[in-house]
């Protein structure tokens, strides 16, 4: 089975100048295109067995003399296609700053305070319905260079490989009402009409009495193309 | 309700302590290294080995790489498919832990998948900079009558092929193929709209 396109209108563009980085980094040639093959159609599946038992939780798996400081959030939702079928049993993996805005990455050197009781990173595999969940705190802003009184809005990075290297989608999901959306070049380099697909759902329902705050973050990855290619 | 895809955003300076836990040295298990094969899995043992190039020339420090290929008699480790347990055929490095922020990939040369593509490797580039990740291939010097009839290569203009093909090269620990990858500038790599 063929994958659909990458849809272009919903994906940012490789060279964006307000986000200084891409300018030397973004391909400028036109990308040729290439009819899905077996390498393409195929990709690496991790289930529950690739998972160790704190992996979905960041306020655990991080710990070594106490709990991590923060707001606990519970973070949720489903991975579909573009068909809105569950994509099962596939990787969901996470990395985020701590609730100071620090990430444990050797090169930040933001003078923001480490945690001990929190590394930032987990992984999670999606359900028969295409749910994920994880437990986490709600990740701090943080200053960056690119440009003067700079800041990322808070974010939590998603990585999905769903059913074949095709599908493969690197993304950040944003937090509901962060006034940093609007001056953030990276948020601000998606295509106007896709952007709110990035922002996560504040949920009662998901909220645990008295342990964390519920957000909902669905996700669409490229489907199976109605009319498949021929190779 | 329509469900449109959600966009792609880069994967930033930070990912390696969720990513690539284990090659920089977080106490946390990565779910896929650079060594793609190991001494139990048959077959041609190769190292790839190259850089990441940026439009000034500068090598990129912060990229990560992944890979999924063939095993050596052309089979995928994807369900119905590949029947060779001990290969999983996925790789994921890093360039910020070489002191010439090289990436590499210890594996075995894989086989032609039997549909007249020459032997290759599927590459994904991800760094800081790039809102979207960009795909490649790896191809073999070694292999130029297979890549002469390989439908892909020959869908890419000629004068840009070379941008595709790892160098063979012996030395004293074995059989290494160097691929460079240039984002940008004169020898900028062929990407693909996969």
């Amino acid at each position: 089975m063929s994958t659909s396109p990458r849809d272009w209108s919903s994906h940012p563009p490789y060279v964006y100048p307000d986000y200084k980085s891409t300018v030397l980094r973004g391909p400028t040639r036109p990308l040729i295109p290439l009819k899905h093959t077996l390498s393409e159609r195929t990709g690496p599946v991790y289930g529950h067995d690739s998972l160790g038992a704190l992996d979905n939780d960041l306020t655990r798996n991080g710990r070594r003399n106490g709990e991590p400081l923060g707001e606990r959030i519970v973070v949720t939702g489903r991975v579909t296609d573009e068909a809105g079928r569950p994509v099962r049993n596939t990787l969901v993996e996470v990395w985020q700053a701590n609730a100071a805005g620090r990430y444990v990455h050797k090169v930040d050197q933001h003078d923001a305070p480490l945690d001990p009781n929190f590394l930032g990173g987990g992984r999670c595999v999606t359900d028969d319905e295409g749910r994920y969940r994880f437990y986490s705190i709600k990740p701090g802003a943080y200053p960056w260079g690119n440009h003067h009184n700079a800041w990322r809005p808070n974010h939590i990075h998603f990585s999905l490989l769903g059913p074949s290297i095709a599908t493969r989608l690197v993304t950040q999901m944003y937090f509901p009402g962060d006034p940093l959306l609007d001056l953030d070049p990276i948020f601000q380099g998606t295509p106007e009409a896709a952007r709110s697909r990035l922002i996560s759902k504040f949920s009662i329902d998901v909220t645990e009495p008295s342990f964390a705050l519920g957000y909902v973050f669905d996700i669409v990855l490229r489907g199976a193309s109605a009319t498949p290619m021929e190779v | 309700m329509a469900f449109r895809q959600t966009p792609s955003q880069t994967v930033g300076p930070y990912f390696a302590y969720g990513l690539t836990p284990q090659q920089y040295g977080y106490d946390f298990a990565s779910i896929a290294t650079p060594v793609v094969a190991d001494e139990t899995v048959s077959g041609q043992r190769i190292r790839i080995v190259g850089r990441v190039f940026d439009g000034a020339g500068a090598p990129v420090n912060d990229a990560m790489i992944e890979i999924w290929q063939a095993d050596g008699q052309g089979r995928y480790a994807a369900p119905g498919g590949a029947s060779n347990a001990a290969f999983r055929g996925f790789g994921r490095c890093g360039t910020g832990t070489d002191p010439q922020n090289r990436y590499f990939f210890d594996t075995v040369k894989p086989g032609a998948v039997g549909d007249g593509q020459a032997p290759h490797v599927a590459v994904t580039v991800f760094m800081r900079g790039l809102l979207t990740h960009a795909y490649t291939r790896i191809y073999f010097s070694d292999e130029a009558e297979a890549n002469a009839g390989d439908p892909v290569l020959a869908s890419v203009p000629a004068e840009r092929r070379d941008t595709l093909i790892a160098k063979r090269e012996e030395g004293d620990s074995g059989i290494v193929y160097r691929f460079d990858i240039h984002m940008q500038g004169e020898r900028e790599t062929v990407f693909f709209d996969v």
